[in-house]
């Protein structure tokens, strides 16, 4: 079963709901999907970490066989690439990695090689399989490291939480793709409810079985709350504002090791397996 | 006119609540918001008028013609972003997964597929007596630096004879947060005192020390975690980061926005803290 | 010798362009003929990579010199690989600059700033 948590934005609270849930589940895996600042692994503190590297194919040119023809420069979209005085340059941070310009060179002049963009850390806390990906900082995009990562868990049996990036770009999508459920942070604020909103078309539209986690939340009427009742999303669980649980995250520590909150996570674990297996019965 | 971009690493660490009341306090007449991802400046200000709205473009998208199509597949086996599938309907693009390269339409032998303009979202500028301007990625399309660049452009494409800007950047520290930092005088993070905070700062520091960009420092509901505030402090002294002053946690904060307020509007200890934090702001920007 | 300045109008009273790869035009001056024409950017619309492609325009239409406010590292890659010089563009208009130039009044750009790539993912 695997479990994606989303958030419009950053900071609601998207890594403490997955990691609590992974921990919560032991014999898990938790995946870090947001590679432009994963943060997961702060809190697992993992071991027997084992890194590989990830690379995408970026063209080099051997000036000997250039024509100087400008076929590539012309065809790429992305200006990776320029000719100057009998002199053909790549930008590697451009490229898109997309081989076109390799298909239309005449003379074989260009090639392709790996260009590190980033890597994969695996590693081990207590019964949780901790995997994290890190996008290099100055790289264009963080994709090739999240398909790696999907790559690496798509024969996985074990509960898998899939730390996903903000917001409700591609990146995002493809973070989903494989989801059996999502499931949404949100928190009681009027930026909240509009973010929320954003990412629940997101999930509407990949037609991804939902619910709503509501972080932070505080005496009186709740913003989120009412969307969810408009808009007849299931709301699965209520996590209150506490400094102490803000304490315990802020300092990297899973909450679930308190027995206080122990509860809370393996109760909202439970609904959404429940919803899950739900969802397989009604659609099977 | 000098403009003041405000960065955060991460969302959620108060960056627009913050920049909604240094707009206040400074009675800006000129801003921005830079999350074109989330854009959420417009619902902590009120704007009377209904902005003017212009398409914005991103990438050209491949489409197929499916009365050219010859089915040979040549596409989608040359497509490195998997964008192209076949089922009982024909060839599709996925336009969320094409990067608009091109590659199908040279591989394709009956010029059956072609690249086709595709709004990636959506640009506002209010003109009122201020002047705003800020832009809404469409949902799928990739964050994007050169809307930024965009919103940027919008927000001095009017002269009101201002001599500050307020910027609400982006978050995270990818391609828009470059593009915001570009051309500003001086930015300034508002980091949260957590692990994952001062992580995230640290990054976004290398990031504008790349562009020799002025910056400084805030921390956001500092009294949450004292040694990690403490922590930030530290940092900002080793690595000679000016450092604008501490905003408690506090309760009103959360209330003045949901009531469509900024946190300069009333009477609380995060506003006052707050204005703090803008004269220092304000002294290190020469304003 | 030909000079090329970033250009926001076809208008030589107009200022210079605040950014290399985005201006709408460029203003190729050359400076035997005292002569002169706008020619179109056609980076300025690229989603990415624009100031590559500038600095192809720039290198294409036979430029010696560049006078500009900023200029990005990726356009400064291609320029390296010229004779190129690159002068930082005072307040004022292009008239105003190339009298600058003439004058030994402008000094050489000498920080190029990091690039932005315009379009990530999609």
């Amino acid at each position: 079963m695997k479990l994606a948590v989303l958030s419009g934005k950053g900071g609601t609270g998207k890594t403490l709901v997955s990691v609590n849930l992974a921990a919560v589940a032991k014999n898990s895996v938790y995946v870090d999907c947001d590679v432009e600042e994963p943060n997961g692994h702060l809190f697992f503190k993992p071991t027997e970490i084992e890194t590989e590297t990830v690379a995408i194919k970026i063209p080099v040119v051997d000036e000997d066989l250039c024509l100087g023809c400008r076929k590539c420069v012309d065809f790429c979209k992305f200006n990776a690439l320029a000719a100057i005085v009998n002199k053909l340059l790549v930008f590697d941070d451009i490229c898109h990695s997309c081989g076109g310009c390799i298909m239309l060179c005449p003379s074989n002049a260009l090639t392709e090689k790996d260009k590190v963009i980033g890597e994969i850390k695996t590693g081990i806390s207590e019964e949780v399989k901790v995997i994290s990906g890190i996008l290099n900082t100055g790289e264009v995009s963080g994709i090739p490291i999240i398909k790696e990562l999907l790559k690496k868990t798509a024969a996985e049996k074990r509960l898998t939480l899939i730390d996903c990036p903000p917001g409700s770009a591609c990146i995002v999508m493809e973070s989903i793709r494989d989801a059996d459920y999502c499931i949404l942070v949100a928190e009681p604020t009027i930026f909240g409810r509009h973010n929320l909103a954003l990412v629940y078309e997101l999930v509407k539209l990949f037609n991804k079985p939902h619910g709503v986690v509501i972080n932070k939340c505080m005496p009186g009427e709740n913003l989120i709350e009412t969307f969810c009742i408009e808009n007849k999303i299931n709301v699965l669980s209520k996590i209150p504002f506490e400094s102490e649980l803000g304490a315990i995250n802020s300092d990297g520590e899973i909450a679930v090791k308190s027995e206080k909150y122990y509860g809370l996570f393996s109760e909202l674990l439970q609904a959404v397996v429940k919803e899950v297996e739900h969802e397989t019965v009604t659609h099977s | 006119m000098k403009q003041l971009l405000i960065l955060s690493g991460k969302g959620g660490t108060g960056k627009t609540t913050l920049a909604s009341a240094f707009i206040k306090m400074a009675q800006a007449k000129v801003y921005a918001d830079c999350d074109v991802d989330a854009p959420n400046l417009h619902l902590a200000l009120k704007h009377l008028s209904q902005p003017k709205r212009n398409d914005f473009y991103g990438m050209p998208k491949a489409e197929i013609n499916p009365t050219l199509c010859a089915k040979c597949d040549r596409c989608i086996e040359n497509c490195r972003f998997d964008a192209i599938s076949v089922d009982d309907d024909g060839y599709h693009v996925d336009p969320f997964a094409c990067e608009g390269c091109g590659v199908c339409e040279i591989v394709c032998p009956v010029r059956a597929i072609s690249l086709k303009l595709h709004i990636a979202g959506e640009l506002m500028l209010y003109h009122e007596d201020v002047v705003f301007s800020t832009a809404q990625l469409k949902m799928g399309s990739g964050t994007s630096g050169m809307l930024v660049t965009e919103v940027k452009k919008q927000m001095k494409s009017v002269d009101v004879g201002a001599d500050l800007a307020i910027i609400d950047g982006s978050p995270g520290i990818g391609c828009p947060v470059i593009a915001s930092i570009s051309g500003v005088d001086m930015v300034l993070i508002v980091a949260e005192p957590s692990v994952s905070g001062i992580s995230d700062m640290e990054r976004i520091i290398k990031t504008a020390q790349t562009f020799h960009t002025k910056t400084v420092v805030c921390v956001n509901k500092y009294d949450t975690n004292l040694k990690k505030t403490e922590a930030i402090i530290e940092y900002c002294k080793e690595y000679n980061i000016p450092y604008m002053g501490n905003i408690p946690y506090d309760e009103n904060a959360v209330k003045t926005i949901n009531q469509g307020l900024t946190i300069a509007d009333v009477f609380c200890d995060a506003g006052f803290a707050a204005q703090v934090v803008f004269n220092n702001t304000m002294k290190e920007l020469k304003l | 010798m030909k000079i090329a300045i970033p250009a926001d109008e076809k208008n030589l009273a107009g200022e210079v362009c605040m950014s290399f790869g985005r201006a709408p035009y460029f203003y190729i001056y050359e400076t035997i003929t005292k002569m002169g024409d706008f020619i179109e950017n056609e980076a300025a619309s690229s989603p990415g990579g624009a100031g590559i492609k500038a600095a192809q325009i720039v290198v294409d239409n036979h430029a010696d010199i560049l006078i500009t406010p900023r200029c990005g590292e990726n356009a400064a890659e291609v320029f390296k690989a010229t004779e190129l010089q690159i002068y930082k563009s005072k307040n004022g208009s292009i008239s105003d600059n190339l009298d600058a130039y003439h004058n030994d009044k402008l000094s050489k750009l000498e920080n190029f700033h990091a690039g932005f790539h315009g379009v990530t993912g999609n």
